[in-house]
């Protein structure tokens, strides 16, 4: 196996506007972020030779891309994997370019959520029996963040203190964020006092449901000469699915054994073997603040059991040791879901570029993105690294 | 002798009372939970009943209520499968008359006296509404009873059976009504109850050459409190045969009622009474039961008394008239209108959501649940045994509490419980206080029923905080 890295290159990336989007339509959002990162690369519609589509509930097929950006009946997938789904529409692109089938290679990533009338996800399931408890994510999240508090037994005063620095941090980054969905400080006391979602987490430990799209142009690290000198290169694709933790009496709801595997798999093909020294910024799936603590333990950046201390130090702020979330993550930016992953790989390449304006990082050489697809126990997760080239 | 070999009762968790604002009563009635109904609560009693024992020599199941969920499909098919009870048995719904609990007890014990079968299931359970703050609701109460009837190892010979079939409109529901009416009292009084239960009290002391003196106690049905009192006095009992009718504790449990009162007789009965029900609707049954010596060595049940001593009151009567949609809120979640389960996917799953089977790797031995093809732990493919886990305590792992479900019990408590023995359920948790809920709570699964979506009453097990205290 000769892995993925360095073998494809971005050469543009695009992000739309996130938000609650009332004005536009996804065909609006797409082309938003097409044209913006078909101006980076230097490209046009027509040179684009397959295309990826990544969207969990805005629709089914590739057509509607096609119709969006009038592609000339070139190959466009379509691709659903929970929260991961951006990024793995992104990682089978660059297999295709990688494999050397495709020249220049369009992934395209977009949600509309705000259409539904609902303020969480309203995504269709498949008919069942429908016995399953009607617990939307914060639920499922939350029993997460009452079994971490137990099983290092953090006084619930104290583990709310750390999951609200988490979301002062993201709100903070995001206001140096113009497409961020929201864009203002938020204060430790405001983020404890607000009104409980899913006991214990509250209203601001919960993401932003959000419309958006984000979209890249991959191609080969050759070609990519060609287009410009700061293109940014794949250094490695982690994918892991499991679907076991409750069917198993033994799983301690304080890790998440898809993050590790996925992130192991992305280490070791990049070539990583100490993160938290050797990563500039990691952009990760904060959907809610317990998430992304765990997070911190599951990608090596802290010990287990220990992500509290390290949140209290600063160590993931932007002059942390590790800055996360720079843009200000789900929290701030955004989720509109198929879009997330790809406006994640959007920062990490804009903070290598040294284009992330007010929240550039003095030093973005390597940085990873980290998905999570699902509910504790059942996941899909993706991670991805990215660096400058040499 | 045919007779009674075990007896099982229900009484949900909540009541209201002279704490509950709004309700402008002092005395107490049951109230089930917005998530039970009269199957849910058959479920429950025919567990308690089948405690310990073999379900598999459960012959038949005879459900009896006024409140059905379906005009049409039998409730009995879901009860005897959430008992676990084996496939080849007869089962029957008995329903649209107060007597229906006697109804069914009567057709149980025929089938056992003529060999039919050897033991049969009856359970009588109701979840009648009256209008809001009116006489029927206040009189009014929820609950279930159940008997094992059998021609072997009775703790209670049955002695005799007396009936009238009397055609009168005293109380009637019809199909589209939400609550029950009722003609005035004075008629029901005189020319229904006291009129009939005469009638068919002198009728049974008359076929069985027995008297009102030789009863140990009577189990009577009344609509309320005070004409239970007038109308054992004026049918020739004294006050210590009179079983207590629970009025101002649990309240008239309708189709269930008169059994319930017989199975607090039993609780506490010595072997050679003679026992009587007497139930009340278009007509009355007595039956008489006389105890043996094995009522002494019967394994304990929860029963009407371990029920009724367990339970919380409910703070305000709006809850209440929000569970019964008699109060309608708005959901300001507007979650999207769910889609009609699939009665497909119900069916198949019937072993794993109904009977709440989960698997025992018959190479490793690992449990879990739901049933895997491909066992999670060591990967052996269909090598494993079905285990019921209705019935396995368990413990809170993990939990939250879901303030924007969108659902009638808010916050809602999503809990992982991990069973005695092994499995794991992700489910939500009924019948709690807030502050009782913890991690390492012990906890016992519960028949509920979740939604109605077209029409499909969809039903599925609960982690409730334990009640049993056996």
């Amino acid at each position: 196996m000769s892995g993925i890295k360095d073998r494809v290159a971005i050469i543009g990336m695009g992000c739309s506007k996130f938000g609650e989007r009332w004005d536009v339509d996804s065909a609006d959002l797409m082309v938003e972020a097409a044209y913006e990162a078909f101006a980076d690369a230097g490209i046009e519609s027509k040179d684009v030779q397959a295309a990826w589509l990544g969207t969990v509930s805005s629709f089914r097929t590739g057509q509607p891309l096609a119709a969006a950006l009038k592609l000339d009946y070139i190959p466009i997938s379509r691709l659903e994997n929970a929260c991961a789904t951006a990024t793995d529409a992104f990682r089978n692109a660059c297999y295709a370019v990688a494999a050397g089938i495709y020249d220049i290679v369009l992934v395209m990533g977009v949600e509309k959520l705000k259409d539904s009338g609902f303020s969480g996800l309203a995504i269709a399931e498949a008919p069942g029996s429908d016995v399953a408890p009607p617990a939307p994510p914060p639920a499922q999240f939350a029993m997460a963040a009452t079994r971490y508090f137990h099983h290092y037994d953090i006084p619930y005063d104290e583990g709310r203190q750390t999951l609200a620095e988490i979301a002062v941090k993201n709100h903070h980054n995001g206001t140096m964020s113009p497409k961020a969905h929201f864009q203002r400080e938020v204060s430790v006391e405001q983020v404890i006092n607000a009104p409980m979602i899913a006991w214990p987490l509250g209203l601001y430990d919960c993401c932003g449901v959000s419309d958006g799209a984000a979209a890249a142009i991959i191609t080969t690290p050759e070609i990519a000469r060609s287009f410009r000198d700061d293109y940014v290169l794949v250094k490695g694709l982690g994918l892991a699915v499991g679907a076991f933790g409750m069917l198993r009496n033994d799983w301690d709801f304080v890790h998440f054994p898809e993050s590790v595997r996925a992130s192991q798999a992305c280490y070791q093909e990049a070539g990583i073997t100490d993160p938290r020294k050797e990563l500039d910024l990691a952009m990760v799936h904060d959907c809610f603040t317990i998430t992304e603590l765990i997070i911190y333990e599951d990608l090596g950046f802290s010990p287990r059991g220990k992500a509290s201390e390290d949140v209290a130090a600063g160590t993931f702020s932007l002059e942390g040791e590790l800055p996360v979330n720079t843009d200000g993550g789900l929290k701030c930016f955004g989720h509109p879901i198929g879009a997330s992953g790809i406006r994640m790989i959007y920062e990490v390449y804009k903070q290598i570029q040294g284009k992330a304006g007010a929240r550039q990082l003095a030093k973005a050489d390597l940085g990873i993105t980290h998905n999570l697809g699902g509910r504790p126990g059942s996941f899909t997760c993706s991670v991805a690294a990215f660096g400058a080239r040499d | 002798m045919v007779g009674i070999a075990a007896y099982g009762a229900y009484v949900p968790r909540f009541r209201l009372g002279a704490s509950t604002t709004g309700w402008n009563a002092g005395t107490e009635r049951s109230v089930a939970n917005f998530d039970e109904d009269s199957v849910t609560m058959a479920v429950a009693a025919g567990l308690d009943c089948l405690r310990g024992r073999d379900r598999q020599s459960v012959d038949g199941l005879i459900f009896a209520t006024t409140t059905p969920p379906y005009a049409e499909k039998q409730c009995a098919a879901i009860i005897a499968e959430a008992l676990d009870l084996r496939r080849d048995i007869f089962s029957a719904d008995v329903t649209d008359v107060l007597r229906a609990g006697t109804n069914g007890l009567k057709a149980g014990l025929d089938s056992v006296a003529a060999g039919s079968a050897k033991q049969v299931l009856v359970i009588a359970s109701d979840s009648r509404q009256g209008a809001p703050k009116g006489d029927t609701e206040r009189n009014s109460g929820d609950g279930a009873a159940a008997f094992l009837v059998s021609q072997e190892d009775t703790i209670a010979s049955l002695e005799g059976f007396y009936s009238i079939t009397d055609n009168i409109l005293d109380n009637w529901r019809s199909a589209q009504d939400p609550f029950v009416r009722s003609w005035e009292e004075r008629f029901a009084t005189e020319e229904g109850l006291e009129r009939i239960l005469g009638e068919a009290l002198s009728g049974y002391f008359q076929q069985h050459g027995s008297a009102a003196g030789d009863v140990a106690k009577v189990a009577l049905y009344a609509p309320d409190g005070r004409r239970h009192g007038q109308l054992a006095r004026g049918l020739g009992f004294s006050a210590e045969q009179i079983q207590d009718s629970l009025y101002g504790r649990l309240g008239n449990t309708g189709a269930a009622f008169s059994l319930m009162l017989l199975i607090a007789a039993l609780e506490q009965a010595e072997p050679g009474q003679l026992l009587l029900a007497v139930s009340y609707g278009d007509g009355s049954d007595v039956v008489g039961f006389r105890t043996t010596p094995d009522i002494k060595k019967l394994a304990p049940s929860m029963g009407v008394t371990g029920y009724l001593d367990s339970k919380l009151m409910l703070d305000d009567y709006e809850t209440y008239a929000g569970w019964r949609n008699v109060w309608i809120t708005d959901s300001a979640a507007r979650r999207p209108t769910p889609a009609s389960p699939s009665a497909a996917a119900i069916w198949r799953e019937g072993d794993r959501n109904i009977r709440l089977y989960g698997a025992s790797c018959d190479k490793c031995g690992y449990v879990q649940y739901p049933p895997q093809r491909v066992c999670v732990d060591c990967q052996a493919r269909d090598e494993s045994t079905p285990i019921r886990l209705s019935d396995r305590p368990g413990t809170v792992f993990t939990y939250s509490l879901d303030y924007i479900a969108g659902t009638t019990d808010i916050p809602l408590v999503i809990v992982a419980v991990d069973f005695e023995g092994g499995g794991r359920i992700l489910c939500m948790m009924t019948d709690r206080a807030l502050e009782e809920v913890a991690i390492d709570m012990p906890v016992e699964m519960s028949f509920r029923k979740l939604r109605v979506v077209n029409g499909i009453h969809n039903y599925y097990w609960k982690a409730i905080p334990k009640r049993s205290t056996l």
